[in-house]
């Protein structure tokens, strides 16, 4: 069967993004972009999937700009066979996504597609689901554990009291969690490797498929900012100050 | 026209995420409904029907609505989207998993997380791990919304009188079934409803100094135990404890970080809280640029003595 894993390129997590001073958004210029954070797992884990025998190919596609062709490289690094990217300058929200990897799947025919539970900029955590509702797929989110046998999947998922484990027919989407897996490090060989595979460019007309975003962003402005804390010497003058000050103990 | 609340319930009584995010629709405007879809949920019910504020629970009766799959719930809220303006879910791990699949099939964007309702189309929501507010306007016919519940007061759980009408469930999608669960036990408060929380991270160093230093502290203050990502990746505490970008959002009266260093991905779940207090040995450690009381010293003297103060 094949996998299909979308990847999304972000500013990376370690970046401390600034709101544009005229608040029509972030300002991304010149900030350093990575694969987003669950889609590596997201990888890390259709391939090995593939190593296990369970899948025969992984196929990475992102949709953005003609960048994002770096974090497909970055996929097949991490041992994805091929790429396709869906080139577009419109903004893309989850619903736009969603359709189009609705798109590919139906040319594709894959058995699984494996996505993050959620991109570490737009915070929405909502494609997988999304995608899985269009194409009238059972779903597993937030999925730490994945064991796939007879034509279904047994996904443990992290959910709020602890964990939870459910069986699903595939074809199915699964999104993954942090502890789904430790994705492995590129190195320098499978990197070259990565530059002879294939990526293969669609724009989303060619899929029909319209972006136009949905949700209108009026503005972005800074979270209000915390008053600057005070050091305490010791604990019976923190004591003192939760129980006289901030009146919270 | 109304909002519907989905509400989060164990089929006896409905959960707190579920008052907040009455308050959050009422915001909207229009009647307040709430579906309880469920099995064996004529309890969960007539809890949703007494909430403040609610004007009709619709209760769907089944046994495939038992685990809160999401496949039978989507399609469960599907059969009475149309007469709804606004479907708003807690952004609880049950809300994130069913409400995207509502709004694809009703071809509308999801608003997710939202913390603020500006106007009826209008709302507020935190992008990149809460270092900036988007002020998003929906033009979609029905809103489909996720609640950040720390972001709004709950509704009284009593004192309303609603009618309580029973809804025709859906048939089973026999695409997914329910295997088994591990739900951690924990007789403290819940950690996004508590009034404090004491939170440690990697300086903890093991499982049993984990538990062995914060325990005390919680039991004294009454509070819910957090931990920070590095915690739960050391195997230190169990993953349903973490509090940040990708774990838990809280906001408590007080916000006890011992032994966390205060990564950006951290401070999202956290800086809400009303009093932080930062206990760590390293005086450059980013958390004291957020905490209103930080105490630079080593957390395995320091927390002793508070216990010892208290």
């Amino acid at each position: 069967m094949k996998i299909i894993v979308p990847v999304k390129r972000v500013v990376d997590y370690n970046v401390k993004v600034r709101v544009k001073s005229d608040n029509t958004g972030v300002d991304i210029a010149n900030v350093k972009m990575s694969m987003n954070p669950f889609d590596e797992i997201a990888v890390e884990e259709a391939v090995r999937l593939k190593e296990k025998g369970v899948a025969t190919e992984v196929i990475a596609v992102s949709c953005g700009v003609q960048q994002c062709q770096e974090t497909l490289r970055t996929a097949m690094a991490i041992g994805a066979d091929r790429a396709i990217l869906v080139q577009t300058d419109e903004e893309l929200q989850p619903l736009a996504v969603a359709k189009i990897l609705k798109a590919l799947m139906d040319k594709e025919q894959p058995g699984l597609v494996i996505l993050g539970k959620q991109a570490i900029d737009d915070d929405c955590n909502q494609t997988g689901q999304m995608l899985a509702a269009l194409a009238d797929l059972p779903q597993a989110t937030f999925a730490s554990k994945v064991e796939v046998a007879d034509g279904r999947a047994k996904v443990t998922r992290e959910v709020d009291g602890g964990l939870e484990t459910i069986s699903i027919s595939l074809p199915a989407v699964i999104t993954t969690d942090l502890r789904l897996n430790e994705p492995r490090y590129v190195t320098l060989p499978n990197i070259m490797k990565a530059k002879k595979k294939q990526l293969d460019i669609v724009k989303p007309e060619d899929l029909g498929v319209d972006v136009k975003p949905r949700l209108k962003t009026l503005k972005v402005t800074e979270p209000a900012k915390r008053g600057a804390g005070v050091k305490v010497p010791d604990v019976a003058t923190l004591v003192q100050k939760l129980k006289t000050e901030a009146k919270v103990i | 026209m109304a909002s519907l609340v989905i509400a989060e319930h164990d089929n006896q009584s409905i959960k707190p995420s579920t008052l907040n995010t009455v308050t959050a629709a009422a915001a909207c405007g229009g009647d307040v409904h709430v579906l309880v879809a469920g099995a064996n949920a004529a309890e969960a019910a007539k809890a949703a029907s007494q909430i403040a504020g609610v004007a009709k629970v619709l209760h769907a009766e089944g046994a495939q609505f038992e685990h809160g799959l999401a496949e039978n719930m989507a399609a469960q809220v599907l059969a009475i989207a149309s007469n709804y303006s606004h479907i708003l879910f807690p952004a609880t791990a049950s809300g994130k998993n069913i409400a995207p699949r509502v709004a694809a099939k009703l071809d509308v964007a999801q608003i997710s997380d939202i913390t603020k309702v500006d106007a009826a189309d209008t709302f507020e929501r935190p992008i990149y791990a809460g270092n900036a507010i988007a002020i998003v306007q929906s033009a979609d016919q029905i809103k489909v919304i996720t609640v950040r519940t720390t972001a709004f007061d709950p509704a009284a759980a009593t004192g309303g009188s609603a009618a309580v009408e029973s809804a025709s469930p859906v048939a089973d999608s026999g695409k997914s079934s329910f295997v088994g669960q591990e739900i951690a036990q924990n007789d403290r408060p819940e950690l996004t409803a508590a009034k404090i929380i004491v939170s440690g991270g990697r300086a903890m160093g093991s499982s049993e100094k984990f538990h062995e230093v914060l325990e005390p502290l919680a039991d004294k203050l009454g509070a819910a135990i957090g931990a920070s990502r590095a915690a739960v990746d050391a195997g230190y505490a169990p993953n349903d404890l973490q509090v940040g970008q990708t774990g838990k959002i809280v906001a408590p009266q007080l916000y006890i970080a011992c032994g966390i260093s205060g990564a950006i991905q951290h401070l999202a779940g956290m800086k809400d809280s009303k009093v932080i207090v930062a206990i760590n040995k390293d005086p450059e450690a980013p958390i004291f640029s957020v905490a209103d009381y930080g105490l630079e010293a080593d957390l395995f003297t320091a927390v002793p003595e508070l216990i010892k103060a208290l």
